[in-house]
């Protein structure tokens, strides 16, 4: 499942997996605000920011290829917007749109997948982010595939009993089945994630994650931080100086 | 020495009508291991749920001494480990060695000393070689262990086990079987398990309706309810 391969990938140990999550997340919101803003140059800056990526990737010792295509699930979603946009007249606009839809899940994406989640989530608790809100994106993310195998489980069962997506849509009423596997799905996901919950609070969990990890922030992570800001930054500036006729 | 576990009529309704306990008395003396025998629904995890606060009935519930109530709930989740029928429910962290260390970490415990606490717990259900491992990459026999482990690691005065051989081959219940007695705690034992249950426990208690309707050694309480797979089988027998 796709949360075994960023668990799997969060667990390795490059430069990049070393550093400090507060500094990953600083470079993070450098970076995101630096190309959403960019307008001019926007094919050469995207063609940089993307290089920028595909270094830092193999810098931590990540599969590329895989980590471009499993940044593509942003794009369905970008694609949708940046049509409609592309039927009010603004072409340029929508290509905008989807580039930097794109290229902001892939930095999303470097970042979960070189910081395990209870230590990004450490981090972000050291910077005052309010607990409420780690909270929610810890159990989201427990739930989300809780969901996820609850799913895989009765398509199984389905599958098993002779069910398709074919047989399903060739149906009169395709979407009343739907609608009853969907309901079935929330409340056993409901009850499973109940069951989580109740298995936590048995272990002494009082609503606040802890880790195994001490953070530190070293010189090395605030060298790193500034390192990574300023070079999307850089390469922002120097790409709309370098090629003025773009616009 | 008092009873570990003193519980006085304990009655419990749960939020959609159903009536789970109707009356429940039981105790636990030190060192001793009881199976909680009784049909599905009979109110066996109902109850075991009552002895750490999970829920809270009306009745007496004494733990250690304690009785349950907000304020001692903390100290009483140190008092009493559950472990839970579903393994995958209970391991949510990332790795096998994290899982182990979320109790300890959550008792207030110091990295390091959470670190050698969890690692000690691992070797003691011999799943030390798995510490960096997914849990959801292990099979049932190992997320079974590994989930005792978290709980061994917090070294609660009082185990209790949630249908511990369920989802297990015979090998895996064997070593399983073997494990748990080995461990110095004293038990409570949900189970189905016949043979689990005379291999490990002292006492049997029969759970009917919410009620506790019989007691005894494991042996008594089978042959007088008939309650054992061999009885039920004989009359299908062809």
């Amino acid at each position: 499942m796709h949360h075994d391969v960023l668990e799997r990938w969060s667990q390795g140990n490059s430069p990049l997996h070393r550093r400090d999550p507060r500094a990953k997340v600083a470079a993070l919101l450098v970076f995101l605000p630096a190309l959403a803003t960019a307008h001019r140059a926007l094919a050469f800056t995207a063609g940089g920011m993307l290089m920028l990526l595909a270094g830092a990737f193999i810098w931590a010792r990540l599969p590329l290829a895989r980590a471009l295509a499993r940044s593509a699930l942003v794009l369905p979603f970008a694609i949708v917007f940046a049509l409609i946009t592309w039927a009010a007249g603004d072409a340029g606009r929508a290509i905008s749109l989807v580039v930097k839809s794109y290229l902001s899940a892939l930095a999303v994406l470097l970042v979960v997948s070189t910081t395990p989640l209870p230590v990004l989530l450490r981090g972000l608790e050291l910077t005052g982010t309010p607990q409420f809100v780690l909270l929610v994106a810890q159990f989201l993310y427990r739930y989300l595939f809780v969901i996820g195998g609850e799913a895989q489980q009765m398509s199984r069962a389905a599958a098993a009993r002779g069910a398709s997506a074919r047989k399903l849509m060739a149906r009169s009423t395709p979407f009343r089945a739907a609608a009853g596997a969907l309901a079935v799905l929330f409340a056993r996901s409901y009850a499973r994630a109940e069951h989580i919950h109740r298995a936590m609070l048995a272990r002494g969990f009082q609503g606040h994650f802890q880790t195994l990890k001490n953070l530190r922030f070293r010189r090395s992570d605030a060298a790193f931080a500034l390192l990574a800001s300023l070079i999307p930054l850089a390469v922002r500036i120097a790409m709309e100086k370098a090629i003025p006729w773009a616009r | 020495m008092g009873a570990l576990v003193e519980v006085r009529g304990l009655r419990f309704r749960y939020e959609d009508g159903t009536t789970a306990l109707n009356g429940v008395d039981f105790q636990l003396g030190a060192g001793e291991a009881v199976a909680l025998l009784g049909p599905n629904g009979s109110g066996k995890t109902t109850f075991v749920l009552h002895l750490n606060g999970l829920l809270t009935g009306e009745g007496t519930v004494r733990v250690c001494g304690l009785p349950v109530n907000p304020q001692t709930i903390p100290q009483l989740r140190r008092k009493v480990g559950i472990v839970f029928q579903d393994s995958d429910s209970q391991l949510f962290m990332p790795t096998v060695l994290e899982d182990v260390a979320f109790g300890l970490l959550n008792l207030g415990m110091d990295q390091p000393t959470a670190l050698s606490r969890a690692r000690a717990a691992l070797e003691t259900v011999g799943m030390d070689r798995t510490a960096s491992r997914a849990p959801y990459h292990l099979s049932a026999g190992e997320k079974k262990r590994v989930a005792i482990a978290g709980i061994v690691a917090m070294e609660p005065e009082i185990l209790v086990l949630d249908e511990p051989t369920a989802n297990l081959d015979p090998p895996g219940q064997r070593s399983l079987t073997e494990l748990i007695s080995h461990l110095p705690q004293a038990k409570i034992v949900v189970t189905h398990d016949i043979a689990f249950a005379q291999a490990l426990c002292h006492r049997a208690v029969f759970f009917q309706n919410g009620v506790i309707t019989a007691e005894g050694t494991v042996t008594e309480v089978v042959s007088r309810l008939d309650w054992d797979l061999t009885a039920e089988r004989s009359k299908f027998r062809p």
